[in-house]
């Protein structure tokens, strides 16, 4: 009997079987192409669209006045859309949020990164990680139902407190470096910390002033921009935090360790030495969560108070204003299509996503300098 | 062979599809009610009321506003449009252009309550002076009898259909001063009134409990009876829109009459609107 022998498996590919695996691999790279620019697609897609039913308005009768008076009558006969009020509320808003969050988010920052004990930093980190899970509603409850009327009871006490917080740090800091600066110009360095009692008591005159000029004044209305400031400060925290924490990480221990050989202390090696190098990925940090506060929705609808005024004085962070994203969410649902009103709140997004734009593409640039500069290249 | 497969094949959809067919026919009878958020609580109501007495009807409420309301009747994706004012001839006109013929149901009526904190000393204004004090002449509590304090006037976003009935009924379209502070919902509002000594709002009727203070209006208290008999002035009727008139019969017009029943009345003058049919008592 013969056994029938296998032919041994060709070691080349057939030509056929060749063209399938090429095409099987393209078709596989095309697919994950298209899935990784659906998100291009996606951007790309929204930007059309508000465009689009922005359109009419930037044709329209309206478009002068939208940057150029400051009165919200968006159903009114006949209507009036003047934006001005509303861009400064969001304006006025994020620079607050930006005052509440920028020294506590690049202190804390620092505080994990080079201060407290590293076993203390992984608990701690993720906490503040948490603050960013919190959903924006339950944020803006609380402003509404707790953070206003505490305001309208004790706004005097809560300025004081909410301004030593901030303001305490900061000229305690300012009037170190003061002094530090005073005694190389004018005194020997060995008494850099007389030269500081100079500003450190105009520092602590401000401080008690300021304290007791607030402490006499009565808040009429919790919901308005102070207190939407603070609660998105708040939000932006962990963005700031995380972010700029992963700045000052990246400055790695070679320039720390060249700071302490060169006989500097501990304070100055941080001011001096670590925070100049990570100062592009705070840059970026900030930029993030300046972008957060811009954008943010639930909050300022709640919060803010939603009148469209400029408030008078216009640094008057006790007014309620109204932000683009309120004005959107709160009108864009009894707008009829194809209207002024509806191209109007398509507007206020278009402006918004440009400014979000610019905000982006300056992080992205100084996020880019930033690695480029930790690697040496310039 | 592949004929015998074909004949299989055919029977199996066939069979399928009959299922499918006679399923739906038994299948729950889907009712989806979409709009106003001072309705909704009375559609709530209704549709749990409906569905405990008939199994197999499938009814969901949703509170968007009452111009998303009409949107939705207008497009198709509701059946029954709740809404807090009468439709607009916008309205009307989009709705006869897709073909749609919206019938008005009242259901209830609906005071509005001018609202105050209950340690404010003011308990009663004219419609005169909320008017002025929304149009911004009147920005302190003395001016209209108070004690010496600064008005926080607090409105509703312009797309609630209880800010269009205080816009028609007391501000008799002046613009409303454009300090004034908005919020988003009859809860919101509440809460707002409640924590601010010198605040004033407005709500809906049924919003009204003792956390705020409703003062009388033109020397009329808000009350069911007032706003009933029609003497109250900033009082509306409620309405579900239907497109056309539900066959009598159907399970639409089953529910839309509920208001007329005894349990109807009830679950109405439950939650702090008024029966429509109360002005006969």
């Amino acid at each position: 009997m013969e056994i029938e022998k296998k032919a041994p498996p060709p070691l080349l590919m057939s030509q056929r079987e060749g063209r399938l695996v090429r095409l099987m691999g393209m078709a596989g790279e095309g697919l994950l192409f298209l899935v990784a620019s659906l998100s291009v697609f996606a951007v790309l897609f929204i930007f059309y669209f508000i465009v689009r039913d922005a359109l009419p308005f930037i044709k329209g009768d309206y478009i002068g006045e939208f940057f150029s008076n400051s009165k919200w009558y968006p159903t009114h006969e006949p209507p009036v859309f003047g934006a001005l009020s509303i861009l400064y509320g969001s304006l006025i808003v994020t620079i607050g949020s930006c005052v509440v969050a920028i020294p506590l988010g690049v202190c804390s920052a620092v505080a994990l990164s080079d201060i407290i004990p590293f076993s203390w930093r992984q608990g701690i980190k993720p906490i503040i990680e948490l603050l960013a899970s919190i959903p924006s509603v339950a944020y803006g409850f609380f402003a509404l139902v707790v953070f206003a009327p505490v305001m309208q009871s004790h706004g005097g006490t809560l300025l004081v407190v909410g301004f030593l917080i901030i303001g305490a740090p900061v000229l305690g800091i300012a009037s170190l470096l003061v002094g530090d600066m005073l005694s190389d110009r004018f005194g020997d360095s060995n008494s850099g910390i007389s030269w500081a009692l100079i500003p450190g008591a105009a520092s602590l005159a401000i401080l008690v002033l300021v304290s007791w000029y607030l402490g006499g004044i009565q808040i009429i209305s919790g919901t308005n921009a102070l207190n939407v400031s603070v609660i998105l400060g708040i939000m932006a925290l962990p963005t700031i935090v995380s972010v700029s924490e992963d700045a000052l990480q990246a400055v790695g221990p070679e320039l720390r360790m060249g700071s302490y050989g060169l006989g500097a202390t501990r304070a100055e090696t941080l001011v001096l030495t670590v925070l100049p190098a990570a100062s592009s990925g705070i840059m970026a940090a900030v930029i993030l969560g300046i972008m957060r506060a811009l954008g943010e929705t639930m909050v300022v609808w709640m919060a803010s108070g939603n009148a469209a005024i400029i408030p008078d004085p216009f640094y008057d962070f006790l007014s309620p204003v109204r932000t683009m994203t309120a004005t959107i969410a709160g009108e864009m649902g009894e707008t009829a299509r194809g209207t002024q009103h509806y191209s109007v709140l398509f507007m206020c997004a278009f402006c918004l996503l440009i400014f979000c734009f610019i905000c982006n593409l300056i992080s992205e640039q100084v996020m880019k300098r930033n690695r480029m500069k930790l690697r040496g290249e310039i | 062979m592949r004929n015998k497969i074909m004949s299989v094949v055919a029977a199996a959809a066939v069979a399928v599809s009959g299922m499918f067919f006679s399923g739906a026919a038994n299948a729950d009878e889907k009712i989806v009610i979409e709009g106003s958020s001072t309705v909704g609580p009375i559609a709530k109501q209704f549709a749990e009321f409906f569905m405990d007495k008939n199994k197999g009807v499938n009814i969901t409420v949703n509170e968007s506003g009452s111009g998303n309301g009409a949107k939705a009747l207008i497009s198709g994706k509701c059946d029954i449009a709740t809404m807090s004012r009468f439709m607009k001839e916008k309205e009307f006109k989009a709705a006869a252009g897709s073909g749609k013929m919206p019938v008005a149901h009242a259901v209830a009526m609906d005071g509005i309550a001018v609202v105050v904190n209950p340690a404010n000393p003011v308990g009663k204004l004219t419609l005169e002076q909320i008017h002025d004090i929304y149009a911004g002449k009147v920005n302190n509590w003395k001016q209209v009898g108070g004690v010496d304090m600064p008005i926080v006037i607090i409105s509703r976003d312009t797309s609630s259909g209880t800010y269009e009935t205080f816009e028609t009924k007391v501000m008799h379209k002046d613009p409303i001063a454009s300090g004034v502070e908005t919020v988003g919902s009859n809860g919101q509002m509440r809460a707002r009134v409640q924590s601010t000594k010198n605040a004033i709002g407005y709500v809906g009727l049924g919003f009204v409990d003792k956390s705020v203070k409703a003062v009388l209006v033109n020397n009329i208290p808000a009350t069911k009876s007032s706003v009933a008999s029609g003497v109250y002035p900033i009082a509306r009727p409620l309405f579900m829109f239907t497109d056309g008139y539900p066959k009598p019969g159907s399970t639409v017009f089953r529910f839309i009459t509920m208001y007329l029943s005894k349990d109807g009345e009830a679950i109405i003058e439950r939650i702090g609107f008024v029966p429509l049919t109360a002005y006969k008592k």
